[in-house]
């Protein structure tokens, strides 16, 4: 009799487990394979193929995406490794200060960082107007305004993080005296590095460079506003071909190849992540960790440090102060104040402030939508079963398709929405849920069985066991989860740039950015960096709370 | 052959090493002995050149090589947890320093082939490291300091990550090595070697000459029964495992007495720079003790309580409380196993030689 009610209650839980589980995975068909399958639906057409196929005008932008994205992977790690070296290795006052700045560009929206360089690099930003007041020059020295170099740099200045935290992390776990050993049998430091060290990290430099890559491949913001007209990816192109040349046949073609491109290398990653699994002589990181010795040590690591912060504040700080400086030099609050007016000849329909306040609400209702997919998801997949193996990839999925496809699939399927802001919520959810579900998932597993059994040795119910181990512990991960999918949602450029019509009273704060950026005038430039520095700051914040709320060292990427 | 010169050196304000100077002779195997933190490892990592002193200099043959960089200096090291290079196999390792040295591959595979049947692994070159015992890859280590014949070879705890009885057994096997190494180098007198360890028995058994340090300070140099016979500290006396140190006045006399807990005791062995009146310490062996009869009025006789016994093979040791007026003295001393003991809790009479006690400096 007993065991007839054990079965009968593990059925039950199961039962209980599938409707749980239908929630998501009806929230994901509906909102993300649905799309992709019309995007599939609308390529197959002869005169896309045609077209593709005939036009040395593609084959040059697939040729550029591939080879800008290659390049910005190289920078990338070639700014990356000095940096790497030194959180691997030193121990330094404002350590952790440092190491948290690097992170901040990754979590920045691109519109504000394709603002911020705009706002260091322009014409008339500070550098080029210390150059020219340095030289006595009669016309800004740096033309860097749609250019590749722009670009580029925007790029490294974005993932360098990633560098610093897989090569670095991985580095600071290398026994040190394996290098030692090498230079005591009389190999140089640079025969070490290349003999030893470049071996050992290879694992972590493939797995950033390929990060990299894929970051890069599909940036769309950057390109978009930093590049101009005449730069196009394949991210970008697609934008075009539906908005501008309303080539949706095309646009599709290209959505298809983006995706392809997008799994194929999204799945070597994983099969490297398995494979560099094998063991290496690892110690616990803190026993590396020196304070600079010698006086050359010391100015080579003041150096660099003095370097990268400069890096990476430059562009934020270039901003803020752009924001409050009008063109001859005088602080100034008028672009603030402007934000709540409507004015005559406006790109937008509503007053910039309306954006402020739309981005808002789309963030905390995204946060609840996506808190609660994630809890639902994350509460079934932490108990083993055999489907846990193919769900938890399938959840990952919205990951590898850009947001630009996701938009633009949104946009050819429920055209019907568009003039509600819903479909905007719905994008931002659906961006939102794999960070929510990558945040939840490593700590619920890292609770140990045994409490739950002990839980239930007690008394507890199921749901009660929930109640009262899963829950609190996932506190804290939740609070993370739930400032994820804020700034992810306050951030959101590419889906919500195809969904907003132009003239919406529904747009963001990004949108709304974007299009001030794209109009002459120095109002107009004010009130974007105006713009762009209130997100930075909710960004910013919403990453200190992340960085003081998350368990030390569990979900890094 | 290898001259250190009052060498100093602090990490962030903290003294590590206080003004070290220290000879050693060409083949002759030195061990630096100390607890942790003492020292030595910094010590043995300025020799080796990877860590810098802030004053004092490296000698080498004469020459100075304070500042030569550490692939120049030609020396090989063990490290603790032997360092071994992942990503190359066991061949790979040891010819590693010969590559170093533009040996040709083929004359550097077969002096690696060499060095691995030194040490015993002949036949091991193919083999992955992560498929090697501790043992092994501690002999692996051993194998690719040796391969490219160095001046001066390094040991920091080379047997410190293996467990108990391994260990025993390598710390023979080690010193045979080095002492037949100095063919595979070209050193008829054999290899120098300088050999870092807190283990006074592993320190015993491998070197010629023992340094024992404490705080980044020199306590004693000597060899192994040297040390044993004349502990020239408290601390080396303690740090040497001796347990039966009390504190002692000296009162003169012919043969000299020094009072104690115990009451004064006879013994011969003295320092000759203490001047009578002095307070220092007596250390007791423990192998010092006879029985007694309880009537036993002469000199160095102490009665006591038998309070514990434990057996540790070829020897016992008795633990005996000696309760003189409020404070009670507890001695630790070594009988044969042969012998048969009271039963623990019964008085017993003990008469100490004079010879098995020494005055400490």
């Amino acid at each position: 009799m007993w065991q007839n009610l054990l079965a009968n209650k593990r059925r039950g839980l199961r039962l209980l487990g599938v409707i749980v589980l239908l929630l998501p995975l009806l929230f994901l068909g509906l909102f993300f394979f649905y799309p992709l399958v019309n995007i599939f639906r609308l390529s197959i057409t002869a005169a896309a193929f045609n077209d593709l196929a005939q036009r040395p005008y593609f084959r040059s932008i697939l040729w550029f995406t591939f080879w800008q994205a290659g390049l910005s992977t190289l920078l990338t790690l070639l700014a990356g490794l000095p940096a790497a070296y030194l959180f691997a290795h030193y121990d330094f006052r404002g350590r952790s200060l440092l190491k948290a700045l690097t992170t901040i560009p990754f979590v920045m929206p691109t519109v504000v960082v394709a603002a911020a360089f705009r706002a260091l690099l322009g014409v008339n930003g500070p550098i080029n107007q210390a150059l020219v007041g340095l030289f006595d020059l009669s016309r800004a020295p740096l033309q860097l305004e749609q250019t590749l170099t722009m670009i580029l740099l925007a790029h490294v200045f974005y993932n360098v993080a990633v560098v610093v935290r897989l090569v670095g992390g991985f580095w600071a776990n290398l026994n040190p005296r394996v290098v030692e050993a090498a230079r005591v049998l009389g190999a140089s430091p640079w025969r070490a590095f290349r003999e030893i060290t470049l071996p050992l990290i290879r694992p972590s430099l493939v797995s950033a460079a390929l990060l990299i890559y894929l970051f890069t491949f599909t940036s769309f913001g950057v390109i978009l506003i930093l590049g101009g007209p005449q730069f196009s990816t394949l991210e970008t192109e697609i934008y075009r071909q539906y908005v501008t040349f309303l080539r949706p046949d095309i646009a599709a073609l290209l959505s298809l190849l983006q995706i392809m491109f997008t799994f194929a290398l999204m799945s070597v990653y994983a099969r490297w992540q398995q494979h560099t699994a094998v063991s290496l002589d690892f110690r616990p990181q803190q026993t590396n960790l020196r304070r600079p010795q010698t006086r050359l040590e010391k100015t080579a690591v003041a150096a660099l440090i003095a370097g990268l912060g400069l890096f990476l504040l430059s562009p934020l700080a270039a901003l803020v102060w752009r924001s409050l400086v009008d063109r001859d030099g005088q602080f100034t609050l008028a672009y603030y104040q402007a934000l709540p007016e409507l004015r005559r000849g406006s790109v937008i329909f509503v007053p910039p402030l309306t954006a402020v306040r739309n981005s808002i609400g789309y963030a905390l209702l995204t946060v609840l939508l996506a808190g609660l997919l994630g809890v639902l998801t994350t509460t079934v997949l932490v108990r083993p079963s055999r489907w846990r193996n193919w769900l938890d990839p399938l959840f990952m999925l919205p990951l590898g398709a850009s947001a630009v496809t996701l938009g633009f699939g949104y946009v050819v399927t429920f055209n019907w929405l568009r003039t509600s802001p819903l479909l905007v919520l719905i994008a931002h959810t659906l961006v939102a849920f794999p960070f929510v579900v990558r945040s939840l998932m490593p700590v619920l597993l890292g609770i140990k069985p045994s409490l739950r059994e002990a839980a239930a040795v007690l008394g507890a119910s199921p749901a009660r066991v929930w109640r009262e181990v899963d829950l609190p512990i996932m506190g804290r991960a939740l609070l993370v989860a739930a400032v994820f999918a804020f700034t992810v949602s306050m951030g959101e450029f590419g889906a919500t740039s195809f969904i907003v019509r132009p003239n919406s009273g529904y747009l963001t704060l990004p949108i709304a950015i974007q299009r001030y950026l794209g109009q002459p005038g120095a109002l107009n430039f004010g009130q974007a960096m105006a713009m762009s520095t209130i997100l930075m700051l909710v960004c910013a914040v919403g990453f200190v709370a992340i960085e003081r709320f998350r368990y030390a060292d569990v979900g890094e990427f | 052959m290898l001259d250190l010169n009052a060498i100093q050196k602090s990490f962030d304000d903290t003294a590590v090493l206080r003004s070290i100077s220290l000879s050693v002779a060409a083949g002759e195997i030195v061990a630096l002995l100390g607890p942790s933190g003492c020292g030595k490892t910094t010590l043995l990592r300025i020799i080796a050149g990877l860590e810098t002193a802030d004053s004092g200099e490296v000698l080498l043959d004469g020459e100075d090589v304070t500042a030569v960089p550490v692939h120049r200096r030609g020396f090989g090291m063990v490290f603790q947890d032997y360092a071994l290079f992942p990503h190359k196999n066991v061949g790979q390792n040891v010819v590693f320093g010969l590559r170093m040295q533009q040996w040709p591959p083929e004359k550097a595979n077969g002096r690696a082939a060499q060095a691995l049947e030194l040490v015993g692994l002949a036949g091991f070159a193919q083999r992955a490291i992560h498929e090697l015992s501790g043992g092994e890859q501690q002999r692996v280590a051993l194998a690719r300091a040796l391969a490219p014949a160095p001046r001066l070879l390094l040991l920091d705890e080379p047997l410190g990550a293996l467990d108990r009885a391994l260990r025993e057994r390598l710390m023979l096997d080690l010193r045979a090595i080095l002492k037949q190494a100095g063919g595979l180098v070209g050193r008829p007198e054999g290899i120098t070697a300088v050999y870092v360890t807190h283990d006074q028995a592993e320190a015993f058994a491998i070197a010629d000459r023992v340094v024992v340090m404490n705080a980044g300070r020199v306590e004693q140099v000597g060899r192994p029964t040297d040390l044993y016979a004349r502990p020239a500290s408290h601390f080396v006396a303690r740090f040497l495992g001796m347990e039966n140190i009390l504190p002692a006045e000296l009162l003169g006399g012919q043969p000299p007495r020094a009072q104690t807990p115990l009451g004064p005791l006879v013994f011969t062995d003295l320092p000759n720079s203490l001047p009578v009146g002095a307070a220092t310490n007596l250390l007791i062996r423990p192998e010092a003790a006879r029985f007694t009869t309880a009537d036993d009025t002469g000199e160095n006789v102490v009665h006591g309580r038998l309070a514990d016994v434990s057996f540790r093979g070829r020897y016992q040791i008795a633990t005996i409380v000696v309760t003189v007026g409020e404070t009670a003295v507890s001695l630790k001393l070594e009988f044969d196993t042969a012998e048969t003991l009271p039963d623990i809790g019964q008085p017993v009479s003990l008469r100490l030689n004079p010879q098995a006690m020494i005055l400490l400096p």
